[in-house]
């Protein structure tokens, strides 16, 4: 499919997608990220939430909203400039999140430092220093995709899932996921953490917003069971913009 | 102290659920709710109350149900099998349950979900604006026997009462407008998309159903690269081995499938009822077309109180037979 860029597509009744890029990368993020605090700027009527996902924003429309005007204001603001040349919005933080590397906590470091062609030391170093961005939630309540990790990192998801537990790091084509909840996956389990993302009771029940820096710093089995309690597990936020 | 529902029994799959939780897709929470959201504004009007309460679905069958006051029911959704201490009860229906009597919800005659509704609502705390529980996203769980929820304040109203039945529980034609993939499918895929005649797979869930066929896949070419987008309730996502599976109320938030159409909301749950090898067909309309009969469901849901009628009993439950006037079949509509 060659159709221009960005461009936007139906959402079934509910709403539209504004999308940026037919791959994920980089300036196609930033553009579906900086456009959307764009459009929740212009207060549109008719809108009753907007969201991104890693190179499109979604629109969704309000019961009994003019969905061609909703549209058309939203083609308008798309039009208005190169989104991929755009700032990140503000309101972001950094978060640096304590992790306990391989050991049998995260049993798959091995297995995915070879498949990166990395030693395991090389591997923990990689990814402990990488300064990663929430590009997405998704998949489950408060999970974030984080990206983009080196080229090394572009290895396959695994076709036989494993188990992980909550608050699991795991790797797969370039990217990281930290897990909500338990559940089952293809992608190779190389951290544990003790960072609680979804807190459904909570005053923010959601931890992480796309657009979000996180940082995954590599701790001792010692430290990670001296971490304090609380759903935070050690972790430190800090406003970037 | 206020009335309280008992679980005596559990079928495989009890849950509260309510119109669900909008405003949280940016953080990964899909709107859930009822798998059949009509049931839930039947159930409304046949208690006389806001649509917006919450009711017990029941996956399958239901189980046994106490209350530790008088209360009112009312029975929507999948037609199950029902009886109050061992008396058979009218489904769709609004019926009286003393405190202390025994009822039990069978399994579904027609469809998947039935709903037992209470007169004020089950009053289960509510969480990020509303009452039902979200499985796939780790909000509340199916409940178990022993449960009792606490039941909300009710002011009373009438019950005897019903609805016509409706003919969304055993498949046949859903309505399916574009979605955000539709134009990455051939025409001949689309095309053979809506003369395939499908099954509902057994493999479904509040998440999602799988449909079944015979003949080629749906795959298409470049499928498995697409990236991640939105998902919105109703999507006919195209998986890996080229099977469609409509996308329901608890579904992901993103998906990195193909989506070849979406089902309109007033169809989603003819999908979801579908019981496992029910026929089902996709039709493509307009977006004009799919917002006119979106707009001719709302119009038909808000005269859900003027289509309620009241049950005319079984006569051999009428003891006091001779005092109805059986003649022109006309009551108040309050005195039986």
């Amino acid at each position: 499919m060659t159709a221009t860029l960005p461009r936007i597509v139906p959402a079934g009744l509910d709403g539209l997608i504004v999308r940026f890029g037919d791959i994920l990368s980089e300036p196609a993020n930033r553009a579906a990220l900086a456009y959307r605090a764009a459009f929740d700027a212009e207060g549109v009527d008719g809108v009753a939430e907007t969201a991104t996902s890693l190179v499109s924003t979604f629109v969704r429309f309000a019961p009994g909203a003019d969905p061609d005007a909703v549209q058309a204001r939203a083609a308008t603001l798309m039009d208005s400039r190169d989104w991929t040349e755009a700032a990140l919005p503000s309101g972001r933080r950094l978060v640096r999140v304590p992790t306990l590397y391989g050991t049998d906590r995260a049993p798959q470091l091995a297995a995915a430092a070879e498949a990166a062609g990395l030693s395991e030391a090389d591997a923990v170093t990689s990814l402990s220093s990488a300064r990663l961005r929430v590009t997405a939630i998704g998949f489950a309540p408060g999970q974030p995709y984080l990206g983009t990790l080196g080229e090394e990192w572009d290895i396959p998801r695994l076709t036989d899932l494993a188990q992980v537990p909550a608050a699991a790091l795991v790797v797969a084509v370039r990217q990281l996921v930290l897990f909500a909840q338990a559940s089952p996956t293809g992608w190779r389990h190389v951290g544990q953490t003790r960072l609680q993302l979804f807190r459904p009771e909570a005053d923010t029940p959601f931890v992480l917003r796309p657009g979000d820096e996180v940082t995954f710093a590599s701790i001792s089995e010692n430290a990670f069971d001296d971490l304090p309690d609380g759903p935070d597990g050690g972790a430190e936020w800090e406003d970037i913009a | 102290m206020s009335a309280r529902l008992k679980i005596v029994r559990a079928g495989p799959q009890v849950t509260v659920q309510d119109l669900g939780r909008t405003g949280y897709v940016a953080f990964g929470l899909s709107r859930g709710g009822a798998a059949d959201r009509l049931a839930l504004y039947e159930g409304a009007a046949l208690l006389g109350q806001d649509s917006w309460l919450a009711a017990l679905e029941m996956a399958g069958a239901g189980g046994v149900f106490e209350a530790t006051a008088d209360i009112r029911i009312a029975f929507t959704g999948a037609p199950m099998t029902a009886s109050l201490d061992g008396k058979a009860l009218t489904w769709p229906g609004s019926h009286d349950m003393p405190a202390g009597s025994r009822l039990e919800i069978g399994a579904a005659r027609r469809g998947t979900y039935g709903y037992l509704h209470v007169g004020g609502g089950i009053d289960v705390p509510v969480i990020l604006g509303a009452r039902s529980a979200h499985l796939a996203g780790g909000l509340g769980a199916a409940l178990d026997a022993g449960t009792e929820l606490p039941v909300g304040e009710d002011p009373g109203g009438p019950t005897g009462r019903t609805l016509p039945a409706d003919d969304r529980f055993s498949g046949g034609e859903v309505r399916v407008v574009p979605s955000v993939q539709t134009d990455f499918f051939p025409e001949e895929t689309r095309d053979r998309l809506v003369r395939t005649a499908f099954e509902k797979d057994p493999r479904a869930n509040r998440m999602s159903a799988r449909m079944r066929f015979e003949g080629d896949g749906f795959g298409v070419e470049g499928g498995l690269s697409v990236v991640s987008e939105v998902i919105v309730p109703g999507d006919i996502q195209v998986t890996g081995d080229g099977v469609p599976v409509v996308l329901l109320a608890e579904s992901q938030t993103t998906g990195g499938y193909p989506r070849i159409g979406t089902v309109i909301h007033s169809d989603v749950a003819r999908v979801a009822q579908a019981q496992p090898g029910a026929p089902l067909r996709f039709r493509f309309v307009t977006a004009e077309e799919g917002r006119g009969a979106e707009a001719k469901a709302a119009e038909a849901r808000a005269a859900l109180p003027k289509r309620i009628t009241t049950l005319v009993r079984d006569p051999a439950d009428m003891a006091d037979l001779l005092s109805y006037n059986l003649v022109g079949g006309v009551t108040r509509g309050d005195d039986i």
